[in-house]
This record gives C-alpha cells, sequence and structure tokens, in this order.
C-alpha cells in the first residue's frame, strides 16, 4: 500500500521487518463540538503491527482523534467528523457504517479501569457472547486465554467468580483489556490506560501493549513522553488541534523537525 | 484577633443550634406521641384474629382477613401495573432520550404527577374507570394506586440510570455491545439496588393512601377477591371504622394503622438494606 505524502515514511527503524500496511488512514479529519473545531484537517496513517502515540499537552485533541476512530462521538449529539478515515479501505465515517460491528473490530481500552458489574468470567465472556456463538467449553478456553494475555491469569484463576469490581486498579484495567483482546478485534485503541495506575501496573500494561503488537495495529494516547518512548513506535505530535508532526518514535524524540515538538517534550511546555 | 467580633460569633451560634435543637425535638416529639399511641393502642387488639376473620359488624369479634388481602391483591396489581412503565419511561429519559428536550417536558410532568394530591387522581380513575362501568371495583382501585407508583418509579429509574458512570456506557459501546443490551445487562445491572428502592418507596407510598380507594375500590365488609366488585382495603376500613362509634371498630382501627405502618417500616429498612449493599459492591 502506498504511503501518502503527508506521512513520512520510515527507513532506519531497527526492528523494521517488511514493509508497513497501512490499517487505518486518516485524511483531512476535522472534528467539531458543536461550532468548535478541535480537529484541524488532520491526516494520518496508522500501520499493522505497529504502536502509535499521540503526544500532545492537554486539550490537544489526541483523544478527540482516538474517539473519532471508532466514532465514540456518536453516543453525543452536536459531536461530528469530517474528512475521510479509512479502514482497510472501508469508510468509518459512512452515515450507514454499522457502528457495533465497527466497534467489535476496533477495541478501546479507557483511562480509568470500567469493568462491567458482573463477575470477572462475565466481564469476557459478555463480550464473546455478542457476537459469536460458543459452547460453554469454547469460551471458557477463550476466557482463559484472554486472560492469560492479559497477564491477569495466575491471579484470578481461582476467583473467577468473584465480582469485576472486586480487583484491584491495576487488575481491573488488565481485565479491561483482556475484555477487549478477547473478542478479537483488529485494531486496539488505549487512551491513557495507564493514567490511574501506579509504577508497576503501568510497567505490566506497557509489557503487554508490546506483546500485543504481534497482532494488532495499536493506538496509544499518552501524557507520558517517556511512556510513549518506550511503547510507540511512531509518534504523533498534536497540538491546539493540529497535527504537528508525525514520524518514527526515535526520530520524534531525538530529531524533532517542529520547534513546538522540541519545546514540548524537552518540557519546555504542556 | 478581635474577642468582641469572636464572642458575638459564638453567641449567635449557640443561639442557632438551640434553635435548631428545639425544631428537631418539637418535630421528634410529635412523631414519637404519634408512634407511641398506635403502638400502645394497636397492640391492644393484635392477635392472630386479625389475620384469620372477617371485619365484624359492630359489636361482634373479628379480625382484619378480608381489608389486608384486599390491600394486598390492589397494591399487587398496583405494582405490576405501574413498575414496567415506570421503569420503561425512566429508561427513554436517561438512556435514548437523555439530550432530547421531550425529556425535560416529561421530567416537569413526572414532578407534577409525583406532587400530585391523590384525591384527584382517585377522581380522575372515578371518572374513566367507575362512572362508565357504573359500580366501584378492586380493578378501578389498582389502576388508582398504578398511577400514584408510576411517577415514583419514573424518577428513581431516571436518577439511578444517570448515576451509572458514563464511561461505563462507553466501554459497552466502545466493545460493539447494542444499546439493548447494554441497558438490559451494564446499567440496569449497576443501577439494580437503587431502582429497586424506588419500587419499594413507592409501594410504602401507596398503602397507606385512602382517599383514591374510596372513589375506586369504595370499601367491602365481605371478602372479595373479584376486581370486577368493590374491594375492600386497610386504609379504607381504617377509615370507615376509626370514624363509628362502636368501641370494637374503632380497636380494629387503631390495629390496622399498626400493620401498615408496620409493612411501611419493613419496606424502608429493606429499602436501606439494599442502598447499603449497593454502596459495598
Amino acid at each position: 500500500m502506498t504511503v501518502a505524502l503527508a506521512v513520512p515514511t520510515v527507513t532506519h527503524q531497527a526492528e523494521d521487518t517488511g514493509e508497513l500496511r497501512e490499517r487505518i488512514s486518516i485524511r483531512n479529519l476535522n472534528f467539531y463540538y458543536g461550532h468548535h473545531l478541535a480537529l484541524k484537517d488532520i491526516s494520518l496513517s496508522l500501520y499493522l503491527n505497529k504502536v502509535t502515540a499521540f503526544i500532545g499537552p492537554s486539550g490537544c485533541g489526541k483523544s478527540t482523534l482516538l474517539r473519532v476512530l471508532n466514532r465514540m462521538y456518536d453516543l453525543y449529539p452536536g459531536q461530528r467528523a469530517e474528512g475521510e478515515v479509512k479502514l482497510d479501505g472501508e469508510d468509518i465515517l459512512a452515515p450507514n457504517a454499522d457502528l457495533n460491528l465497527l466497534r467489535a473490530r476496533i477495541g478501546m481500552v479507557f483511562q480509568k479501569p470500567t469493568p462491567f458489574p458482573m463477575s470477572i468470567y462475565e466481564n469476557i465472556a459478555f463480550g464473546i457472547r455478542l457476537y459469536e456463538r460458543l459452547s460453554k467449553s469454547e469460551i471458557d478456553d477463550r476466557v482463559e486465554l484472554a486472560l492469560k494475555r492479559a497477564a491477569l491469569w495466575e491471579e484470578v484463576k481461582n476467583k473467577l467468580d468473584a465480582n469485576g469490581l472486586s480487583l484491584s486498579g491495576g487488575q481491573q484495567q488488565r481485565l479491561c483489556i483482556a475484555r477487549t483482546v478477547a473478542v478479537k478485534p483488529e485494531v486496539i485503541l488505549f487512551d491513557e490506560p495507564c493514567s490511574a495506575l501506579d509504577p508497576i501496573a503501568t510497567a505490566k500494561i506497557e509489557e503487554l501493549i508490546d506483546e500485543l503488537k504481534a497482532d494488532y495495529t495499536i493506538v496509544i494516547v499518552t501524557h507520558n513522553m517517556q511512556q510513549a518512548a518506550r511503547v510507540s513506535d511512531f509518534t504523533a505530535f498534536m497540538y491546539l488541534g493540529e497535527l504537528i508532526e508525525t514520524n518514527a518514535t526515535s526520530n520524534v524524540f531525538t530529531n524533532p523537525a517542529d520547534h513546538r515538538t522540541q519545546d514540548y517534550i524537552t518540557g519546555r511546555f504542556g | 484577633m478581635n474577642r468582641t467580633i469572636y464572642g458575638a460569633r459564638s453567641r449567635r451560634n449557640t443561639i442557632a443550634m438551640g434553635l435548631s435543637l428545639a425544631a428537631t425535638l418539637l418535630g421528634l416529639g410529635w412523631l414519637v406521641l404519634v408512634l407511641g399511641a398506635l403502638l400502645w393502642k394497636g397492640l391492644n387488639g393484635f392477635s392472630l384474629q386479625i389475620f384469620t376473620e372477617m371485619t365484624p359488624p359492630p359489636g361482634s369479634d373479628g379480625g382484619l382477613l378480608n381489608p389486608i388481602v384486599g390491600s394486598l391483591i390492589m397494591t399487587s396489581l398496583a405494582v405490576i401495573i405501574g413498575t414496567p412503565i415506570g421503569i420503561l419511561a425512566g429508561t427513554y429519559m436517561a438512556e435514548y432520550g437523555r439530550h432530547e428536550k421531550i425529556t425535560t417536558v416529561i421530567r416537569f410532568i413526572n414532578d407534577i404527577l409525583l406532587s400530585a394530591p391523590s384525591i384527584v387522581v382517585g377522581l380522575f380513575v372515578y371518572e374513566i374507570l367507575v362512572r362508565p362501568v357504573g359500580h366501584f371495583s378492586g380493578l378501578a382501585g389498582a389502576v388508582a394506586l398504578a398511577v400514584l407508583v408510576l411517577p415514583v418509579v419514573v424518577r428513581a429509574t431516571e436518577d439511578m440510570l444517570l448515576l451509572v458512570p458514563q464511561p461505563l456506557r462507553e466501554a459497552a459501546a466502545a466493545m460493539g455491545m447494542p444499546r439493548v443490551t447494554m441497558i438490559l445487562n451494564i446499567a440496569y445491572r449497576a443501577a439494580r439496588a437503587g431502582m429497586m428502592t424506588g419500587v419499594l418507596l413507592a409501594i410504602a407510598r401507596i398503602s397507606g393512601e385512602t382517599a383514591p380507594l374510596l372513589f375506586t375500590a369504595l370499601n367491602n365488609q365481605f371478602w372479595s377477591t373479584d376486581l370486577m366488585a368493590p374491594m375492600p382495603s386497610l386504609p379504607a376500613v381504617i377509615f370507615q371504622f376509626a370514624l363509628s362509634p362502636y368501641h370494637d371498630w374503632q380497636k380494629l382501627a387503631w390495629t390496622g394503622a399498626l400493620l401498615i405502618t408496620l409493612a411501611v417500616l419493613a419496606l424502608s429498612i429493606f429499602a436501606r438494606l439494599l442502598t447499603a449493599s449497593r454502596k459495598e459492591s
């Protein structure tokens, strides 16, 4: 797949093997909260098996951009997106797009852990049953697999019937990741997944993201620049609703093209 | 520091506290007196007979079995009619129509209904279900009570669903969960205790209502479970017996009042327990 001009290609990353495959293409995206223009003419590509981080100061539009990708904004009146966003060539913004199917393909993990008010087991099984008809033992297997992927299995395998809310914050967040992974999405969106967690839980989640990218296209919004540097392959710096710069993470952090990016990553503002 | 200013403020504080305390004692005092009289007079006539025998003619022994059963039937029917409608309406307001203008209108009207005098509701049901039919009926009584249940349940359902954190809805939507599935399995589950409490409070509210029943179910001296016939109820019997000159009827009225109070007390305690268990989970 050709990569649009607006997006610099990467040539010198050590772990780069093989070609980049574009999963999601964003072209000339504008986003409005009522009359307020929150995203200005964003063009960006998100690649398979890569982690792309959105960084920037609060209010820069990075979460808004993330919420366009699974059309979460559709839950609220007065919010609308213009432009083109495609998942494997399919128009995400089409008015007749089936949002439930779209969201089943593009999973999302939120800032605060949001376990459903049900057992640990049901938290995961419920999502699986939404789109697949499986036997009890198959679901058991999928639940176990998802919990193992989220590095939570060892901690909860003896209390699968306990309420999901009884877990610690970090465990709850991993439960949410397990739940997201269990429905086998193609893209996973992380919206500041570690901002409510302690450093140990954060390390676990980052490790997990690194493992998950073998199978998924991953996007992560983060306030933490070290985290962006640690987990992402590509970084997009946003400021005041504009995409200032996007490039391989190593480039953005060592040799930013724009002075605003430099100011931000060196901590001069934001 | 200015001692004069502090002293004046401190005196004002003492006065305000004294007034608040006096008002509290005054309010609680009446309540204690009412409950004391109720317990004293009600327990006086309390016996197993109350639950096994019908209301007696003046001057002979009897119980309250027929009004107890009548009250149970009409209250249950009212809850069966009012709760589903109330829950559906509350669900529309909190989930589907949250951002719609009509929801504001519905909420306003519902609040009016919530504080409408129950006698107006009785009169309304009398006009649509009693006069056209030509006679009083238990069904009309149940419908009148259902109209009283409805706004309480609507309000409780909406309030409790609005308390369900929005991220939980987003998380459900983010998994591709259809809205109706989210409401049934996530929102209701999270709001369950509060919604149950609302229904219990609605029951507590209607269990002492007399005015709407006088217009609709009227009363019945005899055993009757026929929904199309006048049906006895505890409040109506209390009303009738308390106003009568017969001592044994008055005694039964006190006992009936005690029964209702105890039932409402039990419901309130149960509702409290539900709320407490919700906070723990």
